[in-house]
């Protein structure tokens, strides 16, 4: 019974999912509809679930006096304030959860997404890096892409804006496709598996 | 006196300009308005709403340009036995409406009246429809024949596999390095960071990242090393945490499972990425697997666990990340081998039988795409092959 209800209900899901997507009529309709909504609220209700975890984990930290448990008292207070601030003012504009989260929250997460221009260009570094015909490819059409954004790319010569966009919409997107239209037979695959019960990892391994 | 003439001019003037600014006489004005009536809807058009479960018209009007702008237009409908009723009020402006309150296989006569200071104005021409509910999607047809040949040729593969017949799977370098990227991290004593991405348990490359963690957790158990799980999202904490707990329990080390290194982090796109980053710097893992959804944190966190020495497996289906975990990450597995590496990594005969039949799939598609191409380009010139790129064309558009 611990397999066969899991994959019961796997599969009847997963059914009902197809068939609502080919089938407007009821009641399919309906029950893809409702499957949905009961996501959210499964969802909703694991949020609960998961600061629950943030909360233990930290306070368990600190009790145990655990490696690195200075850290932990950062969250919990970072996390008690905006969540007491939000419940006594609600979390409308231009209340105090609203200004906490415009000039702290917002800010840091910027600053996490301008170090990714960093990375950019140490990752670039090494990828460009001629080390074999393959790589000496890559160096050239990024050169030319790079050449082709800017105005003395043109000044230059005036057909490498012309290069850029050739090689940004013929070879770039023809790889892109492929990687989606592999993709998709991936994702029609693993759904199948799952659907029919033939991938069972996901319940430990369980045969 | 001179004072007295004054006086007088001024009223007489006073008193003409009064009557000059006086309303117009009544018959004025209604001469006026008869010229120029309320606009009213024009060429009103009901139809069943196509593909849908039933009871719904669709209704489309246009509005008459001369005339005085209505206040509000209102929708009339009547029945069979003659009821008449006002089903909704629109504000000016509006051209389409689709009732959602009809029954099925009723005949409703439909008419639009403008509504202008309170009254009803003049009204628009009458149209019928007769809403029906629909059992398939037309422009889906040619995606359930593509269902169901996949699905044939998927089945036919894995039960080739449960006959014992040897299928042939290309070696994939990111999936044959599980082993030793794990057996690493053992011996140096260092834990493994997994990352399941930053998306929710409703996608499809979640899921296939949470099934490639039951076969990681069952290595790491096997070899004693530590897992660390990082997550973005409650529930998928708490399906991570069942499947890992699952796997130790099937390679009979459920001691070895600690339920506080499955943690939920943060929602937020770059906090996670942030708590995952100060993961990387703290715990210092000896192997990372990235494998999931990503967005703009892709290169974030590659490169931080780069910059801490472990060895590197990320995999995504998202073709604008690829690229950066290709520059940062020692192996990628690309698209369809994030979605093959459960498979592959188990080596079960069933399994491997339905990444063959997804691979015969594939070159089932390449073929077509092929054909249409060559189609399309020489039906310019000669249209029957012009009609077998449209139909091609038609069999694979979603509406």
């Amino acid at each position: 019974m611990r397999l066969i209800i899991p994959l019961a209900i796997t599969f009847t899901a997963g059914i009902v999912m197809i068939l609502n997507f080919f089938i407007p009529h009821q009641p399919f309709r309906f029950l893809g509809e409702n499957l949905q909504e009961w996501y959210m609220i499964v969802a909703s209700g694991a949020i609960f679930l998961g600061v629950m975890n943030l909360m233990h984990v930290h306070t368990r930290k600190i009790r145990l006096k655990l490696k690195n448990w200075k850290y932990s008292p950062v969250t919990i207070i970072g996390f008690l304030v905006m969540f007491v601030t939000g419940l006594i003012y609600g979390v409308t504009e231009n209340l105090p959860f609203d200004y906490l989260f415009m000039n702290m929250v917002a800010p840091m997460g910027a600053t996490m997404f301008s170090l990714l221009a960093f990375f950019v260009a140490s990752a670039a570094f090494r990828a460009f890096r001629a080390s074999n015909w393959r790589a000496t490819l890559l160096l050239t059409s990024a050169f030319l892409v790079m050449l082709g954004q800017v105005p003395i790319g043109a000044m230059l010569w005036d057909k490498i804006p012309l290069a850029k966009v050739w090689l940004m919409s013929i070879p770039n997107v023809a790889g892109q496709r492929a990687v989606m239209i592999g993709a998709a037979m991936g994702v029609v695959s693993t759904s199948l598996r799952m659907i029919f019960g033939i991938e069972r990892s996901w319940l430990g391994g369980a045969d | 006196m001179n004072n007295l003439s004054a006086l007088m001019i001024f009223l007489l003037l006073f008193a003409a300009g009064s009557a000059l600014a006086e309303d117009p006489p009544q018959s004025v004005v209604t001469e006026a308005a008869e010229e120029l009536e309320v606009c009213s809807a024009v060429h009103l058009e009901a139809s069943d709403t196509p593909e849908d479960a039933g009871g719904s018209v669709s209704l489309y009007w246009q509005m008459e340009i001369d005339g005085f702008e209505p206040d509000s237009l209102g929708v009339m409908r009547s029945d069979p036995s003659g009821g008449e009723e006002l089903i909704v009020t629109l504000p000016f402006g509006t051209v389409m409406y689709t009732d959602q309150s009809a029954d099925n296989g009723t005949e409703y006569d439909y008419w639009v009246v403008s509504y202008s200071g309170g009254t009803v104005g003049t009204s628009s021409n009458r149209a019928e429809a007769v809403p029906s509910a629909q059992w398939i999607y037309k422009g889906r047809i040619g995606m359930l024949i593509i269902l169901f040949l996949m699905a044939a040729v998927i089945i036919y593969y894995i039960e080739s596999g449960k006959k014992g017949r040897k299928l042939f799977i290309r070696e994939i370098a990111g999936l044959a390095a599980v082993d030793d990227a794990v057996g690493r991290a053992t011996e140096m004593g260092k834990p493994v960071l997994y990352i399941p991405g930053i998306m929710d348990m409703d996608d499809i490359q979640t899921i296939a990242s949470i099934v490639i963690l039951g076969r990681v957790a069952r290595k790491t158990a096997e070899y004693g090393s530590s897992l660390l799980v990082p997550t973005s999202r409650s529930v998928v904490m708490s399906v991570a945490q069942e499947v890992v707990k699952e796997a130790y329990i099937q390679v009979g080390r459920p001691d070895a499972y600690n339920k506080e290194n499955i943690q939920y982090l943060t929602d937020d796109q770059f906090g996670y990425a942030a708590g995952v980053d100060g993961i990387m710097v703290r715990e210092k893992p000896a192997a990372i697997f990235l494998l999931g959804t990503f967005y703009a944190e892709s290169l974030i966190l590659a490169e931080t666990g780069r910059s801490v020495g472990a060895i590197q497996i990320a995999g995504t289906a998202m073709p604008s990340q690829i690229p950066f975990f290709v520059a940062a990450c020692d192996y990628t597995l690309i698209g369809e081998e994030l979605f093959a590496a459960s498979a592959y990594l188990s080596r079960e005969p069933k399994l491997l039988g339905s990444l063959k039949g997804q691979d015969a799939a594939k070159l089932f598609f390449m073929i077509l795409i092929v054909i249409g191409v060559v189609s399309a380009t020489i039906g310019d010139f000669w249209s029957p092959l012009k009609s077998v790129a449209e139909f091609l064309r038609k069999l694979v558009t979603v509406n």
